[in-house]
């Protein structure tokens, strides 16, 4: 199930927010039809410096600073997208995704479907996730899940500079509406990126870390997480396989439930809300799929069921850590 | 935490034409604002402030202005940009400077920080930050005086870049509609973060109000009495039930769009931040007219700045030694 990891290709590292803006750069180049929308994108290239130069080389015509209008760019994305360009819209903030809703879940989503096949809207909602940056709960949140949940949507959750850059192009030229998270906190991650075009596919999940004891399914930041987690649990002998779904949806079940049987259990570890989340979701593809091979109850590792704190001693207490699904794997191997 | 003796409010009823103590008052409520926000800056730089927060340095005048013609039990909803309008409305800079440091005698127990302080007891129903995401409780609070007939009045304090949201417009015109007694107190510095508001706005942001039929005035935000001025006739109109007010105050920032926004040419000359700090200073416009009307003298002045000083310095200080709340805070306070 493994597509090519950076590491064997011996290529060049970028950081993560350097692979993204590469991604959109050879985008921009192929295809005139591609844009990209937003606060702040052009000469500020984001607040969070991801786009930095991309107007120098596409010009304001292509890299557009927007109003502060999350759901009219987001609408205007979908009716250009169904007219024959490809929007790459950005909101800044994941949590700012609540204003978008209506052009995404009762327009985008069901475009398609509604005009039975006629009409497609082929746009990329480009935005953030990810807790720990001290920036209280209007800023924090990661509200992927939300998206996952409506079909005729595709959600990315990429974990390395290596995936972001192959899931963004394929999102780009992908025919459907799909949402793109981006943490937060891995825009400095470095990660190798070979020189030559590459995309990745959607729906095709890629070990991370091979393991026979257990398996952990990540998403996004979580990934690096549980690889540290990995680490440790290697130290004490617990030979951990990292699962990354890379798209919670389409989702890879085929290759998660293989995990599952082959460890005998499962962990799934992801940055939303635990309650009605994409871990409830996996752990139960996994019990569904791996059932009669499980030696353990499926665990799910997601944030607290909290609005996310500012108090720095309280936000670290909502985001799932390395220690927390180290403890986890050990109860679930009974090396309490 | 007790209040100093010279941190007394303001007499209820307001009067159209301020004694000189009156006026001392609110000169030494924007002195401490400045010097609050002098001082959250050096925490900031000296990495004892978690995550970021928006100066409201240059823009004083605006906030004590208008929360100077307002009672106590008048409400007001704030922004980002709200430790402003937070200590206008009579908040005390100790508790404040706990909030922002995340400690549990912070104004929300350190659960909210910089963007999200409440203060209830003083009318304050919260800064908030999503962009313009305060008018619907603004609005929510004059129909709730209008219904229980109590004689209040709420402001909305937003930014023009708000002006982008949708939202702003709806309750616009809920407001117009019911007559409901709102002040919508558009706060223009010119630049919604790194673009300056004429790139995202079309025509005059005062002009859309004035389609509604609203009360509508355009002033000089640098001027504190015109501000306090142009505010009491608003207030005054919507208390006799005469409905809501647009007041277009223009301003600007003295210091970056957060505290982390230290290079700023790519998107404002250092002239224009130059002349507005030196021609148009609120503070310096105010003590000048102050000393020419001979209402006060330097030495009164200087009294008042030695004293907020200090006492900025103390509330810095006393939120530095004190704890952060109990881990256990973390799962409280989610639902009433
Ligand atoms: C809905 C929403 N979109 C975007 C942002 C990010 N953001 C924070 S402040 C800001 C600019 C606000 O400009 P303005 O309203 O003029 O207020 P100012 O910062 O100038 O005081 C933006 C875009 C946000 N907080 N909320």
């Amino acid at each position: 199930m493994s597509t090519p990891s950076a590491e064997k290709t011996g290529a060049r590292v970028l950081t993560m927010g350097e692979a993204i803006r590469e991604a959109l750069a050879e985008e921009l180049r192929r295809d005139p039809t591609v844009f990209v929308m937003g606060e702040d994108v052009a000469e500020a290239g984001t607040a969070f410096k991801v786009l930095l130069g991309l107007v120098d080389e596409f010009g304001p015509e292509r890299v557009i600073d927007s109003p502060i209008s999350e759901p009219g760019i987001t609408g205007l994305g979908v009716g250009a997208a169904m007219t024959g360009m490809r929007p790459v819209i950005d909101i800044m903030f994941g949590d700012f995704i609540t204003l978008t809703m209506d052009q995404m879940v009762n327009q985008a989503a069901k475009i398609h479907y509604m005009s039975g096949g006629k009409l497609k809207v082929p746009m990329v909602l480009r935005t953030t996730m990810g807790a720990s940056r001290r920036s209280a709960a209007q800023h924090s949140q990661s509200l992927h899940a939300w998206f996952s949940h409506v079909p005729g949507l595709k959600v990315v959750v990429p974990s390395t500079p290596y995936d972001a850059k192959g899931l963004l192009k394929t999102a780009i030229r992908d025919d459907n509406p799909v949402a793109f998270f981006e943490d937060k906190m891995m825009y400095q991650l470095k990660g190798e990126v070979p020189e030559e075009e590459y995309t990745i596919p959607f729906g095709v999940a890629d070990i991370k870390r091979p393991g026979t004891d257990i398996t952990i399914v990540a998403t996004s930041s979580m990934v690096q997480v549980s690889l540290a987690a990995a680490e440790m649990l290697a130290e004490i002998g617990i030979e951990a396989e990292v699962v990354d779904p890379r798209t919670t949806f389409p989702l890879d079940k085929e290759a998660i439930i293989e995990s599952a049987k082959k460890t005998s259990r499962a962990i799934v570890v992801d940055e939303g809300y635990q309650r009605y989340g994409v871990t409830a979701e996996i752990a139960s593809v996994i019990a569904d799929g791996a059932f009669y091979y499980l030696d353990a109850p499926v665990k799910r590792i997601g944030a607290m069921d909290v609005p996310i704190p500012f108090s720095p001693a309280l936000e670290d207490l909502t985001v799932p850590t390395a220690d927390s699904v180290v403890e986890t794997a050990k109860a679930l191997c009974g090396r309490n | 935490m007790a209040k100093t003796a010279k941190q007394t409010k303001l007499k209820t009823g307001k009067s159209a034409t301020p004694d000189a103590e009156e006026w001392l008052t609110m000169y030494e409520q924007m002195v401490r604002i400045r010097r609050f926000e002098e001082r959250v800056n050096l925490l900031y730089t000296s990495a004892k402030m978690p995550g970021l927060a928006h100066l409201y340095i240059g823009e004083e005048a605006i906030a004590v202005g208008v929360c100077s013609v307002l009672n106590p039990e008048d409400y007001i909803t704030s922004t980002h940009r709200g430790h402003g309008h937070c200590i206008a409305k009579g908040a005390d800079v100790d508790i404040m400077f706990a909030e922002l440091l995340g400690k549990a005698a912070g104004y929300c127990k350190g659960k909210g920080g910089s963007m999200h302080i409440a203060d209830q007891a003083n009318g304050n129903l919260g800064a908030n930050a999503i962009v313009g995401g305060s008018a619907g409780i603004a609005v929510g609070a004059a129909f709730s005086a209008q219904r229980l007939g109590n004689g209040r009045v709420a402001v909305c304090f937003f930014g023009e870049g708000a002006m982008g949201q949708g939202f702003l417009a709806e309750t616009m015109n809920l407001a117009q509609l019911w007559k409901l007694p709102v002040i919508f107190v558009c706060e223009n510095n010119m630049y919604n973060e790194y673009t300056h508001f004429s790139e995202t706005t079309a025509g005059n942001p005062a002009d859309r109000a004035r389609a509604l039929g609203i009360h509508t005035e355009e002033q000089d935000g640098q001027d504190i009495r015109v501000v306090y001025e142009t505010a009491l006739a608003a207030v005054e109109r919507a208390r006799r039930g005469e409905g809501p007010a647009f007041l277009m105050f223009h301003t600007y920032r003295y210091h970056g769009h957060h505290v982390g926004d230290i290079n700023r040419e790519y998107y404002r000359s250092k002239e224009e931040e130059r002349d507005w700090v030196e021609n148009r200073d609120p503070l310096a416009l105010f003590a000048d007219w102050l000393l020419a009307k001979k209402l006060t003298d330097r030495g009164v002045l200087d009294g008042i700045e030695a004293e907020v000083k200090e006492e900025v310095e103390r509330g810095a200080q006393f939120a530095l030694d004190a704890p952060y709340p109990d881990p256990s805070e973390v799962s409280t306070n989610v639902y009433a």
